[in-house]
């Protein structure tokens, strides 16, 4: 095989100095009752050339966003990934190095982890990041365990209008956490600031999503100031990507701010890897799950990098840990850090610009009747005269992906379709869908 | 070297977004952000500078020999990054309707089944996240498994020898933790574990091999006292690269088995992650399983949604498809001489054992698997070199580390685990290293109190980063960078 680098003469020099004849001996330890006496039954090995061959084929049966124009959003979008990016990927030192427990090692890697935290820090309006959690999900079952241990009580509220995988996760966490999780309906496409304010009594968090799953625009601050008036943490769950021009969580009023990231930096990918981010008040810091990369001096004063408050962590603090965390989503996170840096604040600022604009023209332009008429961002609910299932199957028939199909979480919406738009969708794409639409509806 | 925050000058740029001249619409005002983040403004020349310097202060597998213990950092073959950028994987957007991703739902069928093959258990999931996430969803399966028998089971068992991700997992799944203690040969005390076990226990989480690179000699024991009590085993896949091939966790009787991608199955660490932590199961754990769950009907694929027993979801989605991608191209590679990997993985560790062991103190005297635990004690006793000196030092022969202080077991432990991938040259060069240091030690310890000596940093305060957090870079403190 030729990832293994032994020749036989070498085996012969090993074993011997071993002291044994053949490698077999060394697995004497394992009882022969329970040892494999027959070939694993996989399929047979591929030389590399037919390798890539085998995963282009399965590669070249998915309908991805080269060969079928897509509006599909609902969580993941399709941003435009620089370049730059490919740089950090491709340096073997950033992929092929493990979590950095030995600062001397890995500078490089932990200064970055320490701009990455810095530009969540700002994109929030939050003191304190984490390294990343795996994903969009995860995160906010962390962000409920900080609030669960940060406040003695043992009920979260979350939005209906927040990711249903979000929700989901979060309680399929909670029996372990000892959480209730208790969900507010929302009224018109937004959550309402009195049913939340109710609900948020006796809560640790509450926890919405801006801009919401249908697309529209929270009362943020509102929500905020509700579930901070009833004594619970506020959470805003948000896109990094809109953080040019929405306002920082931080400045009304959150506790934490937590999200996907994978809008900035990361592509599709079938659902990951991508990273989640974690941003919270100072407070929080010595609850907070996963790495931490802090500045300090070496022994000459200059200044370098380690992780940190690592009393905090599963290797120290065992079942007293914050989390059970050891791998993140580091290298993703990173991706992100350099698109941001790419970007920059007014880069930031013009990709939602154009992703709001597009989406003005969209509701404009499909003249479909608008589900909620609320403010939005980069994703539209529009309500079609047929099951929208039915309608993205026909769409596809003429190459285009229509978007989501609300009908899927929430019942009583099988008519909904959900259109996002990026960046990357022109206004000729939306003319396209346009007419699409007009086709098969 | 200077932080991104510290080349940026107000006005610099890389990127443009389009703008298709549309009109400009306005947010509601109380929405709007009211101070723009300070990002940095750098142009692309720097950008890439900028990653290439930090790239030039961090060491990866590509730089050199990496020996931590645990971790399994063997090369990271580079057609797995070629097929994992393909545009039908990369821009596959997760919610396309499964006809629309049929390839991607096939080569998840493919990965399952070699996993369960692997394993020898047949059911398999491939959402969980890493492998911290793979041992929490596993405690998830056993406490479903046991309230739908009608059962109050509320203990986990784990090994003193454990990671500390298995306690961990056990206070998040809501379970009481009991610890039981290693025998004098690195096995699991029999004695001790009988009077752990009881109607209350609900299952043993083990990593087998162990953390000493030691496989329990008494396992079927094992399995026999936790299944005559009614309980479950899980098995810990951090170690699993010592046996593929040739002895299955299913067939040791372990009922709940994780694998670590980013371990066994060669997706790259990236500093930290992405990883993967599939978990398969015994058939009367399958339908717990988180949904969705790939499934074939016919020549069809498709995610099933509708998994009434299923725990729920642990993550978004049906998991890292990047990381199979990879994982799936390394086990197609090799095939059933997935084996040899393994056979390759336990030679490597036991010659450099067998040449470091007259050296540095051996507490478990035994063949070792894939990796294996000295002690620097007696170099601590003799000289006063302590396990972290001898990894400092270690630096300066352009050698990562091993992992030490673990298992906590081992006092001044050194936790050494070589893979597969080196050659026999990279081993005596380690080799060479560590008996060059023990000889220093008696020689010359202060050159081993002041290692690092060729690195860009010296040896860090690592008390005051913690005593007195600065955990962002601090603009208030450097006002002409930003506007």
């Amino acid at each position: 095989m030729s990832y293994l680098g032994l020749t036989d003469a070498d085996r012969e020099e090993m074993l011997a100095a071993i002291g044994v004849a053949t490698v077999d001996e060394l697995f004497a330890q394992i009882p022969a009752s329970v040892r494999l006496d027959r070939d694993l039954d996989v399929p047979p090995a591929l030389p590399e050339v037919q390798l890539v061959a085998h995963l282009s084929e399965l590669a070249g049966r998915n309908a991805h966003t080269g060969v079928e124009l897509s509006f599909l959003g609902a969580g993941i979008y399709d941003h435009y990934v620089p370049a730059v990016v490919d740089v950090l990927l491709s340096r073997g030192e950033f992929l092929t190095a493990y979590t950095p427990y030995q600062p001397e090692m890995s500078q490089g890697v932990l200064q970055a982890i320490f701009e990455y935290q810095t530009v969540i820090c700002e994109l929030t309006g939050l003191d304190v990041s984490n390294a990343s959690g795996y994903d969009g999900t995860t995160v906010a079952a962390d962000a409920c365990f900080v609030a669960k241990h940060t406040s003695d009580r043992a009920k979260v509220v979350l939005a209906e209008t927040l990711n249903p995988q979000v929700r989901h996760v979060v309680k399929t966490y909670a029996t372990g956490f000892g959480l209730e999780v208790v969900e507010v309906p929302h009224r018109g496409g937004t959550i309402d600031p009195d049913d939340l304010a109710v609900a948020s009594a006796d809560a640790a968090a509450v926890m919405f999503q801006q801009p919401n799953f249908f697309g529209c625009l929270e009362p943020a601050p509102e929500l905020a100031a509700a579930a901070a008036e009833a004594g619970a943490h506020p959470i805003a769950h948000v896109d990094l990507m809109s953080l040019g021009l929405l306002e920082a969580p931080g400045a009304y009023g959150c506790a934490m701010a937590i999200g996907e990231g994978q809008s900035v930096g990361c592509p599709p990918l079938y659902g990951g890897p991508h990273y989640g981010f974690f941003a919270a008040r100072q407070e929080f810091v010595r609850r907070m799950p996963g790495r931490i990369v802090g500045e300090t001096v070496d022994l000459d004063g200059e200044r370098a990098f380690v992780l940190t408050l690592q009393t905090r962590e599963q290797h120290i603090r065992r079942e007293k840990a914050t989390s059970n965390i050891t791998t993140n989503q580091t290298l993703l996170a990173l991706a992100g850090l350099v698109t941001l840096t790419w970007l920059g604040p007014q880069g930031l600022r013009e990709v939602g610009e154009t992703c709001f604009a597009l989406t003005e023209y969209a509701k404009e332009r499909l003249g479909l009747p608008l589900v909620f008429e609320r403010p939005t961002f980069k994703e539209v609910a529009v309500r079609l005269p047929r099951p929208a299932r039915d309608v993205i199957r026909d769409a596809r028939t003429l190459g285009v992906h229509p978007g989501y199909a609300l009908g899927r979480d929430y019942p009583e919406m099988d008519d909904v379709l959900l259109v996002a738009l990026t960046e990357k969708r022109t206004p000729a794409d939306v003319d396209r869908l346009a007419a699409v639409l007009a086709e098969v509806c | 070297m200077e932080l991104i925050f510290e080349k940026s000058r107000v006005g610099r740029r890389a990127g443009r977004a389009p703008d298709y001249g549309l009109p400009k619409p306005e947010l509601p005002l109380e929405l709007r952000r009211t101070h723009p983040p300070r990002l940095p403004e750098v142009a692309e020349p720097e950008i890439v500078r900028h990653i290439t310097a930090l790239a030039d202060r961090t060491f990866g597998v590509d730089t050199g020999f990496y020996p931590l213990g645990s971790c399994t950092m063997k090369h990271n073959p580079r057609v797995n990054e070629r097929v994992g950028g393909l545009p039908g994987f990369r821009d596959l957007h997760p919610h396309q309707e499964d006809e629309g991703a049929q390839g991607a739902l096939e080569l998840m069928w493919r990965l399952q089944a070699i996993l369960a093959e692997i394993a020898g258990l047949p059911a398999v999931t491939l959402q969980p996240a890493a492998g911290s996430q793979g041992e929490l969803t596993g405690l998830m399966l056993m406490r479903a498994y046991f309230r739908d028998r009608g059962e109050e089971r509320d203990t986990i068992v784990t090994a003193d020898t454990a990671h500390g991700t298995n306690p961990a997992s056990v206070t998040m799944a809501g379970f009481r933790l009991e610890r039981v203690e290693t025998d004098a040969r690195g096995n699991l005390d029999l004695d001790d574990l009988r009077g752990k076990v009881n109607e209350r226990t609900a299952g043993l989480m083990l990593t087998n091999p162990s953390t000493l690179g030691l496989f329990d000699e008494g396992i079927e024991e094992v399995a026999r006292i936790f299944h005559d009590a009614g309980a479950l085993l899980y098995y810990d896949g951090a170690n699993l690269n010592a046996v593929v091939g040739i002895s299955r966790p299913g067939d040791m009787g372990f009922d709940i088995v994780h694998y670590n991608l980013h371990k066994t199955f060669s997706q790259p660490h990236g500093g930290g992650g992405p990883g993967g932590g599939p978990v398969a199961v015994r058939d009367t754990i399958e339908s717990y399983l988180p949904a969705p769950v790939v499934v074939r009907d016919g020549d069809v694929y498709r995610l099933d949604h509708d998994r009434p027993k299923s725990i729920g979801r642990v993550r978004g989605f049906a998991g890292p498809f990047g990381v199979f991608v990879r994982s799936y191209a390394f086990m197609r590679a090799y095939g059933p001489e997935l084996r040899e990997m393994s056979e390759v993985a336990v030679l490597n560790a036991n010659y450099v054992l067998a040449r470091l062991k007259d050296v540095y103190d051996l507490p478990y005297d035994r063949i070792c698997m894939h990796e294996f635990v000295l002690s620097a004690r007696n170099l601590k006793r003799e000289h006063g070199i302590t396990a972290l000196d001898v990894a400092k030092r270690l630096m300066d022969h352009r050698i990562h580390p091993p992992t030490i202080y673990f298992p906590l077991v081992v006092p001044e432990a050194l936790m050494i685990e070589p893979t597969e991938t080196e050659t026999k040259e990279r081993l005596d060069g380690f080799v060479d290293a560590m008996r060059r240091i023990a000889e220093e030690a008696a020689e010359s310890p202060e050159v081993l109190k002041e290692a690092p000596h060729s690195r860009p940093v010296r040896r860090l305060d690592e008390v005051r980063a913690a005593k007195q957090p600065v955990l962002r870079y601090l603009f208030d403190e450097h006002p002409a960078l930003v506007s």
